[in-house]
Protein backbone atom coordinates (compact mmCIF):
# COMPACT_ATOMS: atom_id res chain seq x y z
CA UNK A 1 0.00 0.00 0.00
CA UNK A 2 1.57 3.24 -1.15
CA UNK A 3 0.51 6.79 -0.30
CA UNK A 4 -0.11 8.61 -3.58
CA UNK A 5 -1.80 11.63 -1.98
CA UNK A 6 0.78 13.86 -3.65
CA UNK A 7 -1.34 13.38 -6.79
CA UNK A 8 -4.63 14.20 -5.03
CA UNK A 9 -6.33 17.34 -6.36
CA UNK A 10 -8.04 17.84 -3.00
CA UNK A 11 -5.95 18.53 0.14
CA UNK A 12 -8.60 16.89 2.33
CA UNK A 13 -8.55 13.65 0.38
CA UNK A 14 -5.85 11.05 0.83
CA UNK A 15 -5.28 8.45 -1.87
CA UNK A 16 -3.58 5.09 -1.37
CA UNK A 17 -2.82 2.50 -4.02
CA UNK A 18 -2.33 -1.20 -3.43
CA UNK A 19 0.48 -2.41 -5.65
CA UNK A 20 -0.37 -5.81 -7.11
CA UNK A 21 2.33 -5.95 -9.77
CA UNK A 22 4.82 -7.60 -7.40
CA UNK A 23 2.80 -10.81 -7.27
CA UNK A 24 4.67 -13.84 -8.66
CA UNK A 25 3.16 -13.71 -12.18
CA UNK A 26 2.98 -9.93 -12.07
CA UNK A 27 -0.64 -8.94 -11.46
CA UNK A 28 -3.66 -8.93 -9.17
CA UNK A 29 -4.92 -11.88 -11.23
CA UNK A 30 -2.55 -14.28 -9.44
CA UNK A 31 -5.08 -14.27 -6.64
CA UNK A 32 -7.92 -15.13 -9.00
CA UNK A 33 -6.03 -17.83 -10.88
CA UNK A 34 -4.99 -19.65 -7.72
CA UNK A 35 -8.51 -19.40 -6.30
CA UNK A 36 -10.10 -20.73 -9.54
CA UNK A 37 -7.74 -23.70 -9.75
CA UNK A 38 -7.82 -24.58 -6.04
CA UNK A 39 -11.63 -24.40 -5.98
CA UNK A 40 -11.76 -26.73 -9.00
CA UNK A 41 -9.41 -29.14 -7.21
CA UNK A 42 -11.54 -28.97 -4.06
CA UNK A 43 -14.62 -29.72 -6.18
CA UNK A 44 -12.86 -32.65 -7.89
CA UNK A 45 -13.05 -31.00 -11.34
CA UNK A 46 -9.25 -30.97 -11.51
CA UNK A 47 -7.19 -33.76 -10.02
CA UNK A 48 -3.60 -32.90 -9.06
CA UNK A 49 -1.15 -35.26 -10.71
CA UNK A 50 -3.64 -36.86 -13.13
CA UNK A 51 -2.42 -36.92 -16.76
CA UNK A 52 -3.79 -34.97 -19.74
CA UNK A 53 -5.87 -32.40 -17.94
CA UNK A 54 -6.67 -29.48 -20.23
CA UNK A 55 -8.04 -26.08 -19.23
CA UNK A 56 -9.42 -23.38 -21.52
CA UNK A 57 -9.91 -19.73 -20.55
CA UNK A 58 -10.58 -16.43 -22.35
CA UNK A 59 -8.25 -13.66 -21.18
CA UNK A 60 -6.91 -10.39 -22.48
CA UNK A 61 -3.73 -11.18 -20.60
CA UNK A 62 -3.30 -11.10 -16.85
CA UNK A 63 -5.64 -13.93 -15.87
CA UNK A 64 -4.17 -16.02 -18.66
CA UNK A 65 -0.61 -15.33 -17.49
CA UNK A 66 -1.48 -16.08 -13.86
CA UNK A 67 -3.33 -19.27 -14.78
CA UNK A 68 -0.43 -20.29 -17.01
CA UNK A 69 1.93 -20.00 -14.05
CA UNK A 70 -0.36 -21.95 -11.73
CA UNK A 71 -1.00 -24.63 -14.40
CA UNK A 72 2.72 -24.94 -15.16
CA UNK A 73 3.44 -25.53 -11.47
CA UNK A 74 0.63 -28.04 -11.11
CA UNK A 75 1.13 -29.86 -14.42
CA UNK A 76 -2.09 -28.88 -16.20
CA UNK A 77 -2.22 -27.90 -19.89
CA UNK A 78 -3.73 -24.44 -20.45
CA UNK A 79 -5.26 -23.06 -23.65
CA UNK A 80 -5.82 -19.29 -23.54
CA UNK A 81 -8.20 -17.59 -25.96
CA UNK A 82 -6.47 -14.25 -26.51
CA UNK A 83 -7.60 -11.32 -28.69
CA UNK A 84 -4.95 -10.53 -31.33
CA UNK A 85 -4.64 -6.90 -30.24
CA UNK A 86 -2.93 -7.31 -26.89
CA UNK A 87 0.64 -6.20 -26.23
CA UNK A 88 3.37 -8.58 -27.42
CA UNK A 89 4.66 -9.00 -23.87
CA UNK A 90 1.40 -10.63 -22.82
CA UNK A 91 1.79 -13.25 -25.53
CA UNK A 92 5.42 -13.77 -24.59
CA UNK A 93 4.60 -14.31 -20.91
CA UNK A 94 1.94 -16.87 -21.78
CA UNK A 95 4.59 -18.67 -23.80
CA UNK A 96 7.10 -18.44 -20.93
CA UNK A 97 4.72 -20.45 -18.77
CA UNK A 98 3.94 -22.93 -21.54
CA UNK A 99 0.35 -21.92 -22.31
CA UNK A 100 -1.11 -22.61 -25.74
CA UNK A 101 -2.55 -19.48 -27.39
CA UNK A 102 -5.74 -19.58 -29.45
CA UNK A 103 -6.27 -16.26 -31.23
CA UNK A 104 -9.63 -14.49 -31.30
CA UNK A 105 -10.36 -11.47 -33.53
CA UNK A 106 -8.97 -8.26 -32.04
CA UNK A 107 -11.93 -6.31 -33.41
CA UNK A 108 -14.24 -8.27 -31.10
CA UNK A 109 -12.17 -7.53 -27.99
CA UNK A 110 -12.75 -9.51 -24.82
CA UNK A 111 -16.35 -10.23 -25.83
CA UNK A 112 -15.05 -12.15 -28.83
CA UNK A 113 -12.57 -14.10 -26.70
CA UNK A 114 -15.31 -15.01 -24.23
CA UNK A 115 -17.62 -16.10 -27.04
CA UNK A 116 -14.94 -18.25 -28.69
CA UNK A 117 -13.90 -19.88 -25.40
CA UNK A 118 -17.50 -20.72 -24.56
CA UNK A 119 -17.95 -22.27 -27.99
CA UNK A 120 -14.78 -24.35 -27.73
CA UNK A 121 -15.64 -25.44 -24.19
CA UNK A 122 -19.06 -26.59 -25.39
CA UNK A 123 -17.45 -28.58 -28.23
CA UNK A 124 -14.94 -30.14 -25.82
CA UNK A 125 -16.73 -31.14 -22.63
CA UNK A 126 -13.56 -32.98 -21.60
CA UNK A 127 -11.77 -29.63 -21.21
CA UNK A 128 -12.07 -27.77 -17.92
CA UNK A 129 -13.56 -24.31 -18.39
CA UNK A 130 -13.06 -22.30 -15.19
CA UNK A 131 -14.65 -19.21 -16.77
CA UNK A 132 -13.50 -16.33 -14.57
CA UNK A 133 -16.50 -14.18 -15.64
CA UNK A 134 -18.96 -16.65 -14.11
CA UNK A 135 -16.98 -18.35 -11.36
CA UNK A 136 -17.64 -17.24 -7.76
CA UNK A 137 -14.09 -18.34 -6.89
CA UNK A 138 -12.97 -15.14 -8.67
CA UNK A 139 -14.62 -12.60 -6.31
CA UNK A 140 -14.04 -15.03 -3.42
CA UNK A 141 -10.27 -14.50 -3.73
CA UNK A 142 -10.81 -10.77 -3.24
CA UNK A 143 -13.42 -11.20 -0.51
CA UNK A 144 -11.09 -13.45 1.49
CA UNK A 145 -7.77 -11.74 0.81
CA UNK A 146 -7.64 -8.42 -1.09
CA UNK A 147 -10.52 -6.86 0.88
CA UNK A 148 -9.26 -7.81 4.36
CA UNK A 149 -5.72 -6.70 3.44
CA UNK A 150 -7.02 -3.28 2.37
CA UNK A 151 -9.14 -2.84 5.49
CA UNK A 152 -6.29 -3.91 7.76
CA UNK A 153 -3.90 -1.44 6.11
CA UNK A 154 -6.30 1.51 5.72
CA UNK A 155 -9.22 1.11 8.15
CA UNK A 156 -10.20 4.76 7.64
CA UNK A 157 -11.06 4.05 3.97
CA UNK A 158 -14.13 5.94 2.69
CA UNK A 159 -13.95 5.11 -1.04
CA UNK A 160 -12.71 2.09 -2.98
CA UNK A 161 -11.95 2.71 -6.67
CA UNK A 162 -11.11 -0.19 -8.98
CA UNK A 163 -11.33 -1.30 -12.59
CA UNK A 164 -14.31 -3.14 -13.99
CA UNK A 165 -13.36 -6.17 -16.08
CA UNK A 166 -14.78 -9.44 -14.86
CA UNK A 167 -16.06 -7.42 -11.86
CA UNK A 168 -14.33 -9.87 -9.50
CA UNK A 169 -12.24 -7.26 -7.63
CA UNK A 170 -15.15 -4.85 -7.19
CA UNK A 171 -17.56 -7.57 -6.06
CA UNK A 172 -15.20 -9.29 -3.64
CA UNK A 173 -13.47 -6.27 -2.13
CA UNK A 174 -16.64 -4.13 -2.32
CA UNK A 175 -18.75 -6.67 -0.48
CA UNK A 176 -16.12 -7.22 2.22
CA UNK A 177 -15.61 -3.48 2.79
CA UNK A 178 -19.34 -2.74 2.95
CA UNK A 179 -19.76 -5.47 5.55
CA UNK A 180 -17.14 -3.70 7.68
CA UNK A 181 -18.56 -0.23 7.04
CA UNK A 182 -21.68 0.23 4.92
CA UNK A 183 -20.78 3.87 4.29
CA UNK A 184 -17.78 2.94 2.13
CA UNK A 185 -18.43 3.99 -1.47
CA UNK A 186 -17.40 1.68 -4.32
CA UNK A 187 -16.50 3.20 -7.69
CA UNK A 188 -16.03 1.19 -10.88
CA UNK A 189 -13.74 2.52 -13.57
CA UNK A 190 -14.35 1.33 -17.13
CA UNK A 191 -12.26 1.71 -20.24
CA UNK A 192 -14.17 3.18 -23.17
CA UNK A 193 -15.58 0.46 -25.38
CA UNK A 194 -14.39 2.26 -28.51
CA UNK A 195 -14.12 0.50 -31.78
CA UNK A 196 -14.92 -3.00 -30.68
CA UNK A 197 -18.51 -2.06 -29.91
CA UNK A 198 -18.87 -1.34 -33.60
CA UNK A 199 -18.42 -5.06 -34.20
CA UNK A 200 -21.61 -5.90 -32.31
CA UNK A 201 -24.46 -6.93 -34.54
CA UNK A 202 -27.20 -6.17 -32.08
CA UNK A 203 -27.58 -5.00 -28.52
CA UNK A 204 -28.17 -8.48 -27.23
CA UNK A 205 -24.60 -9.31 -28.27
CA UNK A 206 -23.75 -7.21 -25.24
CA UNK A 207 -22.34 -9.02 -22.27
CA UNK A 208 -22.69 -8.70 -18.53
CA UNK A 209 -20.39 -10.98 -16.50
CA UNK A 210 -22.64 -13.62 -14.90
CA UNK A 211 -20.96 -13.10 -11.51
CA UNK A 212 -21.93 -9.41 -11.66
CA UNK A 213 -25.60 -10.25 -12.06
CA UNK A 214 -25.54 -13.28 -9.73
CA UNK A 215 -23.72 -11.60 -6.86
CA UNK A 216 -25.63 -8.33 -6.78
CA UNK A 217 -23.10 -6.13 -8.54
CA UNK A 218 -25.59 -3.34 -9.02
CA UNK A 219 -26.08 -3.12 -5.23
CA UNK A 220 -22.35 -3.10 -4.49
CA UNK A 221 -21.39 -0.35 -6.95
CA UNK A 222 -22.16 3.24 -6.08
CA UNK A 223 -20.75 4.77 -9.22
CA UNK A 224 -19.51 3.61 -12.62
CA UNK A 225 -17.50 5.94 -14.78
CA UNK A 226 -15.51 5.76 -18.01
CA UNK A 227 -11.89 6.90 -18.17
CA UNK A 228 -10.51 7.57 -21.65
CA UNK A 229 -7.12 6.53 -23.08
CA UNK A 230 -5.58 10.03 -22.91
CA UNK A 231 -6.35 10.40 -19.19
CA UNK A 232 -5.21 6.83 -18.57
CA UNK A 233 -1.84 7.44 -20.23
CA UNK A 234 -1.39 10.85 -18.55
CA UNK A 235 -1.95 9.40 -15.09
CA UNK A 236 0.16 6.32 -15.85
CA UNK A 237 2.99 8.78 -16.62
CA UNK A 238 2.28 10.97 -13.58
CA UNK A 239 2.62 7.97 -11.29
CA UNK A 240 6.29 7.69 -12.26
CA UNK A 241 6.81 10.97 -10.37
CA UNK A 242 6.20 8.92 -7.23
CA UNK A 243 8.46 6.13 -8.40
CA UNK A 244 5.56 3.99 -9.53
CA UNK A 245 5.94 2.16 -12.83
CA UNK A 246 2.46 0.68 -13.24
CA UNK A 247 0.35 -0.64 -16.10
CA UNK A 248 -2.06 1.49 -18.10
CA UNK A 249 -5.21 0.21 -16.39
CA UNK A 250 -3.66 1.36 -13.09
CA UNK A 251 -3.28 4.82 -14.61
CA UNK A 252 -6.93 4.72 -15.65
CA UNK A 253 -7.95 3.75 -12.12
CA UNK A 254 -5.76 6.53 -10.68
CA UNK A 255 -7.50 8.98 -13.03
CA UNK A 256 -10.81 7.71 -11.65
CA UNK A 257 -9.58 8.16 -8.08
CA UNK A 258 -8.57 11.73 -8.89
CA UNK A 259 -12.04 12.37 -10.34
CA UNK A 260 -13.54 10.89 -7.16
CA UNK A 261 -11.31 13.09 -4.96
CA UNK A 262 -12.27 16.21 -6.87
CA UNK A 263 -15.96 15.49 -6.24
CA UNK A 264 -15.63 15.24 -2.45
CA UNK A 265 -17.39 18.35 -1.08
CA UNK A 266 -15.14 21.09 0.27
CA UNK A 267 -14.31 20.74 3.96
CA UNK A 268 -15.05 17.00 3.97
CA UNK A 269 -12.22 14.54 4.52
CA UNK A 270 -11.98 11.27 2.61
CA UNK A 271 -9.57 8.38 2.09
CA UNK A 272 -9.58 6.64 -1.26
CA UNK A 273 -7.96 3.26 -1.86
CA UNK A 274 -7.24 2.08 -5.41
CA UNK A 275 -5.64 -0.98 -6.95
CA UNK A 276 -2.59 -0.84 -9.20
CA UNK A 277 -3.33 -4.09 -11.05
CA UNK A 278 0.09 -4.67 -12.59
CA UNK A 279 3.44 -3.06 -13.34
CA UNK A 280 4.43 -1.37 -16.57
CA UNK A 281 6.75 -4.03 -17.99
CA UNK A 282 4.14 -5.68 -20.17
CA UNK A 283 3.32 -2.36 -21.85
CA UNK A 284 6.80 -1.09 -22.73
CA UNK A 285 6.25 -2.03 -26.37
CA UNK A 286 3.26 0.32 -26.53
CA UNK A 287 5.57 3.31 -25.98
CA UNK A 288 3.13 4.51 -23.31
CA UNK A 289 5.75 6.42 -21.32
CA UNK A 290 8.08 7.63 -24.02
CA UNK A 291 6.30 8.22 -27.33
CA UNK A 292 4.36 11.34 -28.31
CA UNK A 293 1.10 11.27 -26.33
CA UNK A 294 -1.14 11.67 -29.38
CA UNK A 295 0.51 8.68 -31.03
CA UNK A 296 0.19 6.61 -27.85
CA UNK A 297 -3.47 7.55 -27.37
CA UNK A 298 -4.22 6.66 -30.97
CA UNK A 299 -2.46 3.32 -30.49
CA UNK A 300 -4.16 2.73 -27.13
CA UNK A 301 -7.57 3.00 -28.75
CA UNK A 302 -6.67 -0.08 -30.80
CA UNK A 303 -5.15 -2.30 -28.11
CA UNK A 304 -6.57 -3.86 -25.00
CA UNK A 305 -4.98 -2.65 -21.80
CA UNK A 306 -7.54 -3.51 -19.12
CA UNK B 1 -29.64 24.18 -26.19
CA UNK B 2 -30.32 20.45 -26.42
CA UNK B 3 -28.16 17.57 -25.23
CA UNK B 4 -26.27 15.53 -27.78
CA UNK B 5 -26.80 11.77 -27.83
CA UNK B 6 -24.15 9.51 -29.26
CA UNK B 7 -25.43 6.22 -30.64
CA UNK B 8 -23.55 2.96 -31.22
CA UNK B 9 -23.14 1.72 -34.80
CA UNK B 10 -25.76 -0.94 -34.25
CA UNK B 11 -28.49 1.67 -33.62
CA UNK B 12 -27.51 4.21 -36.27
CA UNK B 13 -29.66 2.74 -39.08
CA UNK B 14 -32.71 3.56 -36.95
CA UNK B 15 -31.80 7.26 -36.90
CA UNK B 16 -30.96 7.64 -40.57
CA UNK B 17 -27.31 6.68 -40.18
CA UNK B 18 -26.37 9.54 -37.84
CA UNK B 19 -23.78 8.95 -35.10
CA UNK B 20 -25.09 11.81 -32.95
CA UNK B 21 -28.54 13.35 -32.57
CA UNK B 22 -29.60 16.47 -30.67
CA UNK B 23 -32.58 16.08 -28.33
CA UNK B 24 -34.27 18.44 -25.83
CA UNK B 25 -35.09 17.26 -22.32
CA UNK B 26 -34.26 17.75 -18.66
CA UNK B 27 -33.85 14.13 -17.57
CA UNK B 28 -32.46 11.01 -19.24
CA UNK B 29 -35.97 9.53 -19.27
CA UNK B 30 -37.39 12.56 -21.09
CA UNK B 31 -34.56 12.64 -23.58
CA UNK B 32 -34.90 8.93 -24.37
CA UNK B 33 -38.70 9.14 -24.74
CA UNK B 34 -38.31 11.99 -27.20
CA UNK B 35 -35.56 10.12 -29.03
CA UNK B 36 -37.78 7.05 -29.46
CA UNK B 37 -40.78 9.20 -30.42
CA UNK B 38 -38.74 10.87 -33.16
CA UNK B 39 -37.14 7.60 -34.29
CA UNK B 40 -39.70 4.84 -33.73
CA UNK B 41 -37.25 2.24 -35.07
CA UNK B 42 -35.50 2.49 -31.68
CA UNK B 43 -38.61 1.44 -29.81
CA UNK B 44 -37.99 -1.58 -27.58
CA UNK B 45 -34.21 -1.36 -28.09
CA UNK B 46 -33.05 1.11 -25.45
CA UNK B 47 -36.02 1.03 -23.11
CA UNK B 48 -37.51 -2.41 -22.49
CA UNK B 49 -41.25 -3.00 -22.64
CA UNK B 50 -41.58 -2.66 -18.88
CA UNK B 51 -40.25 0.90 -19.12
CA UNK B 52 -36.83 0.14 -17.60
CA UNK B 53 -33.48 0.41 -19.33
CA UNK B 54 -32.62 -2.59 -21.52
CA UNK B 55 -30.18 -4.57 -19.37
CA UNK B 56 -27.68 -4.88 -22.22
CA UNK B 57 -27.57 -1.10 -22.66
CA UNK B 58 -25.53 1.36 -20.64
CA UNK B 59 -26.36 5.06 -20.78
CA UNK B 60 -23.70 7.56 -19.80
CA UNK B 61 -23.98 11.26 -19.05
CA UNK B 62 -20.54 12.79 -19.49
CA UNK B 63 -18.93 9.36 -18.87
CA UNK B 64 -20.98 8.47 -15.78
CA UNK B 65 -23.29 5.43 -16.00
CA UNK B 66 -26.82 6.65 -15.15
CA UNK B 67 -27.68 3.34 -13.45
CA UNK B 68 -25.52 4.56 -10.55
CA UNK B 69 -26.80 8.13 -10.64
CA UNK B 70 -30.59 8.52 -10.67
CA UNK B 71 -31.32 6.09 -13.51
CA UNK B 72 -33.96 7.52 -15.87
CA UNK B 73 -34.46 10.47 -13.48
CA UNK B 74 -30.82 11.55 -13.87
CA UNK B 75 -30.91 15.25 -14.78
CA UNK B 76 -29.25 16.48 -17.95
CA UNK B 77 -28.28 20.06 -18.71
CA UNK B 78 -27.63 21.96 -21.91
CA UNK B 79 -24.52 20.75 -23.62
CA UNK B 80 -24.29 17.45 -21.73
CA UNK B 81 -23.08 14.51 -23.75
CA UNK B 82 -25.16 11.37 -23.48
CA UNK B 83 -23.81 8.09 -24.85
CA UNK B 84 -25.79 4.94 -25.45
CA UNK B 85 -23.55 1.88 -25.44
CA UNK B 86 -24.04 -1.87 -25.44
CA UNK B 87 -22.76 -3.57 -22.28
CA UNK B 88 -19.54 -5.41 -23.07
CA UNK B 89 -17.09 -7.54 -21.16
CA UNK B 90 -14.33 -5.60 -19.49
CA UNK B 91 -10.86 -5.83 -20.78
CA UNK B 92 -11.74 -4.15 -24.02
CA UNK B 93 -11.00 -0.72 -25.25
Amino acid sequence: MVDVSALSPNPNVKIWTKLEGRNPAGSVKDRVALSLVEQAEADGILVPGAPDQILIEPSSGNTGIALAMVCRMKGYHLKVVLPTNVSIERRQLLEVFGAEIIESPGSEGSNGAVRMARGLAAEHPEWVFLYQYANPANPKAHYEHTGPEIFADVPEITHFVAGLGTSGTLLGVGRYLKEQNPDIQVWAIEPPTGEMVDGLRNLDDGYIPPIFADLGGAEILDRKTVVRPRESIEWTRKMTELGLFVGISSGAIMAGAVRCASQIPEGQAATIVTIACDDGWKYLSTGAWTDDIDTVVDRASKVIYF
Amino acid sequence: MPVSIRLPTVLRPQVGGQATVQIEGSTIGEVLSTLVAEHPGLSGQVIAEDGALNKFVNIYVNDDDVRYLQQLDTPVADGDEVSILPAVAGGAN
